[in-house]
């Protein structure tokens, strides 16, 4: 068999596995956030956070809710890492530095792990276990807890109620997220991944001397941070580190593990809306772009156009024997599709092509699955614009799934797919214009500045992952990343939540003849159409002046 | 006071809580639970798989090392890899990897010194390697730069030198390298991969033995 076979079939196995799990999964999530009965666990944890989980909250009331925790959660890491150096069980590492402080703390409370730290080096147990391994948690229970306000919206009617951030929240974690790691965690361990609390190791070497390495408590993080598409890694070459990732198999299962529940997510969507079709239709959507994401880079890296690979006869620069460069191109694919940002091989080297599709992954709003929560949001707010589009073609005030698009849902909607463009372009700019940024790059030419562009990219949709040749533990990059990251999170939840608030207060326009039907194939082509389309005008320059140019110049 | 600064102290109070509350679910109790499993039921792997020779631990079967001298198999290169710099007064290995575009000129003159030195080394007085025949895992650097295996070509290739250099016949050697050699997982998972570092020790237990 041959590596590019060998190759279609683990996609084909992922598919299988991910159909496997798509309706028990997605029931099961749906289960849990329509559900009135309380464990006594989450009693518990309800009277420790002494908030009453029944109480229905107004769009603005969530909002607070998820402000008020996000807040605290960037404090709270701030200081632990600020702390560091005085905390136990730390291995007498030192304390992270104000501006990198700030921009690790922002970063794994909004769900993208970017990294400008190594790993191994300068965080401790305690900051990892406990502060952030929660944060992987948690941001990704926020994330869902939206989605569903955002589900909630267009299933209830002439209400502004979309239900308790802290039932939400705490159900997510307890119900979901919990229960998932625990089994990924000990199947991860059973390939091999480290979970112990040992400190700094030491063991002799084959040819003499030693090596040394810290122990952690790999397994369970990875698992979370898989699961909840957050990204971070336990090691500086995260998931193609041999104790994050050990074998062929981990590396498939992490994939699965990416992906499942946002594809899941639909099915939740479309269960809690009354029509699982419109579940799928979302579903076909995602899978047409991830699908046709991930046929398009196996294409290029295998094809390896570059001077570099051209002499060494195959792009397996930053990749791992063990994955080979199928595999690695499927979780590139899938990291950058979704909000993860893990990386089994490294981007950077990729061909010039491959490193653009990355990108291009994430400037779609990584909505193709997406991340937990923020990929449907998002695909949601797509799909609002397509029956937008859709409706000025024919000239009628458009719907989706009962409720009326109008004036004031276009416009959240619309600034919803504005923040990020902003963010990355304008900031991209800056660091481009200024005279200092730029030193920190790894490659020069276009090559170069697909490492900036690649940075606020991926910081702006939440990302996390790197074109990690550029020196990004700058104060520029820490200050303007942290700032893109807490911006990007933040600004588009904000328009979400105040159009799901407005959609729930609406009455539901019966279906008619003239109702654009958005649980059939035509709209998923529009769907995937508008998609492209939209981010294509938007980037198209900025790619045009990177990985466009280094793709056609070899 | 301000009603709504009193109302923001209590939310940011249940957010403080909630938090605490989750830590010591998610932080505290999950990965205690899980690492109790795993010494439990995978106290090696849980551990870091580590691998002996004679009775001494030699490094972890999942860690690739470098610095073999040419009387074993050569791993991959390791160009990314690095030691710590904050923290030191510890030795940290740190992973990584070179993150040099295909247009590099630096990652281009890598790859091409590389290729000359496996074909050269390689290269015994019966046994003449065609740079057609390096494959690309033996002068790229992995993602992590500690990638433990190489792929069966490139075992292949060193057969001969090994086999010279340790004075034994090269149907043994290869013969050691096909016992070493793992295929796909389940037939199409990953790669075909050969582990560099449990390779070189059953090779000295074969020249100890001879």
């Amino acid at each position: 068999m041959g590596p590019v076979l060998a190759g279609v079939l683990q996609l084909l196995a992922l598919i299988a596995a991910l159909a496997l799990a798509y309706a028990p999964l997605g029931n099961h999530m749906a289960k849990v956030y329509s559900s009135d009965r309380h464990w006594r666990v989450e009693k518990w944890i309800y009277k420790g956070i002494g908030a009453d989980p029944d109480t229905e909250m107004r769009w603005t009331a969530y909002l607070r809710g998820v402000l008020a925790f996000s807040v605290v959660g960037v404090l709270f890491l701030y200081a632990l890492q600020r702390l560091q150096g005085v905390l136990p069980g730390s291995l007498g590492f030192s304390a992270i530095d104000p501006d990198q402080a700030f921009n690790t703390a922002v970063s794994f409370v909004t769900n993208t792990n970017w990294q400008s730290y190594y790993g191994e080096q300068a965080m401790g147990h305690v900051v990892q276990t406990a502060g952030l391994a929660v944060q992987n948690f948690v941001s990704a229970a926020v994330g869902i807890a939206v989605a569903v306000a955002l589900v909630r919206g267009f299933a209830r009617s002439r209400t502004g109620e979309l239900g308790n951030f802290w039932a939400d929240l705490v159900r997510g974690v307890v119900r979901i997220l919990v229960p998932l790691a625990a089994v990924a965690a000990v199947v991860l361990v059973a390939c091999g991944a480290i979970q112990n609390f040992s400190g700094i190791h030491e063991v002799g070497q084959f040819t003499g001397g030693s090596q040394q390495w810290n122990g952690g408590a790999v397994a369970s993080q990875e698992a979370i941070k898989e699961i909840g598409t957050n990204g971070g890694g336990y090691f500086n070459a995260n998931s193609a580190h041999p104790f994050e990732n050990p074998t062929p198999f981990s590396n498939l299962f992490e994939i699965f593990l990416i992906l499942v529940i946002p594809f899941a997510l639909t099915r939740t969507f479309g269960l809690m809306v009354g029509s699982v079709k419109q579940g799928y239709a979302i579903l076909a959507t995602m899978a047409t772009i991830w699908v046709g994401f991930v046929a398009l880079m196996m294409w290029t890296e295998f094809a390896h156009h570059g001077p570099a690979f051209d002499i060494a006869g195959g792009a397996y620069e930053g990749k791992e024997v063990r994955f080979g460069v199928g595999s690695s191109a499927i979780f590139a694919t899938s990291t950058t599709l979704t909000s993860t940002g893990a990386v089994d091989s490294f981007h950077s080297s990729f061909t010039g092509l491959g490193g653009g599709i990355t990108m291009l992954g994430m400037m779609l709003g990584e909505i193709a699955p997406g991340g937990t929560g923020s990929g449907l949001y998002g695909m949601l707010i797509m799909a609002i614009i397509a029956v937008f589009i859709a409706g000025l073609m024919v000239g009628r005030t458009p719907e989706y799934l009962g409720k009326k698009i109008g004036t004031r849902e276009i416009k959240l909607a619309a600034c919803y797919i504005l923040v990020t463009p902003a963010l990355v372009l304008i900031f991209t700019a800056f660091a481009m214009a200024l005279p200092t940024p730029a030193n920190s790059m790894t490659n020069s030419g276009a090559h170069g500045f697909s490492e900036i562009l690649y940075a606020y990219t991926s910081a702006s949709n939440n990302n996390g992952s790197a074109f990690a040749g550029l020196n990004a533990d700058t104060q520029w990059f820490n200050s303007t990343l942290g700032l893109c990251m807490l911006l990007g999170r933040f600004v588009p939840m904000v328009f979400v939540l105040a159009l799901a608030g407005s959609l729930a207060e609406q009455k539901p326009v019966p279906a008619t003849a003239g109702t654009l039907r958005t649980e059939k194939p035509l709209f998923t082509g529009l769907l995937v159409g508008a998609i492209l389309i939209i981010t294509g005008l938007t980037y198209f320059p900025a790619l045009a002046l990177g990985p466009l140019a280094e793709g056609l110049a070899s | 006071m301000n009603n709504s600064v009193v109302n923001t102290g209590r939310l940011l109070g249940a957010g403080l809580r909630a938090l605490l509350v989750l830590t010591l679910l998610t932080g505290v109790v999950y990965p205690l639970a899980v690492t109790g499993v795993a010494q439990a039921l995978f106290t090696n792997k849980a551990n870091g798989s580590e691998i002996k020779a004679d009775g001494k631990v030699v490094g972890s079967s999942l860690i690739g090392q470098q610095g073999y001298s040419l009387d074993y198999f050569q791993p991959r290169p390791a160009n990314g890899l690095g030691v710590n710099s904050v923290n030191t007064q510890y030795r940290l290995i740190l992973s990584g990897a070179t993150n040099r575009s295909a247009d590099n000129p630096e990652l281009i003159k890598w790859v091409r010194e590389a290729k000359a030195k496996v074909v050269k080394d390689n290269s015994t007085a019966d046994y003449k390697v065609e740079p057609a025949q390096v494959p690309a895992d033996a002068v790229t650097s992995s993602g992590s730069g500690l990638d433990p295996n190489i792929s069966p070509q490139y075992a292949d290739i060193q057969v001969h030198r090994v086999a010279e250099k340790n004075g034994l016949p090269v149907a043994e050697v290869r013969k050691l390298v096909d016992e070493h050699t793992e295929g796909r997982t389940l037939g199409f998972i990953g790669e075909p991969r050969v582990n560099v570092l449990e390779l070189n020790i059953a090779l000295r237990e074969l020249t100890k033995g001879s």
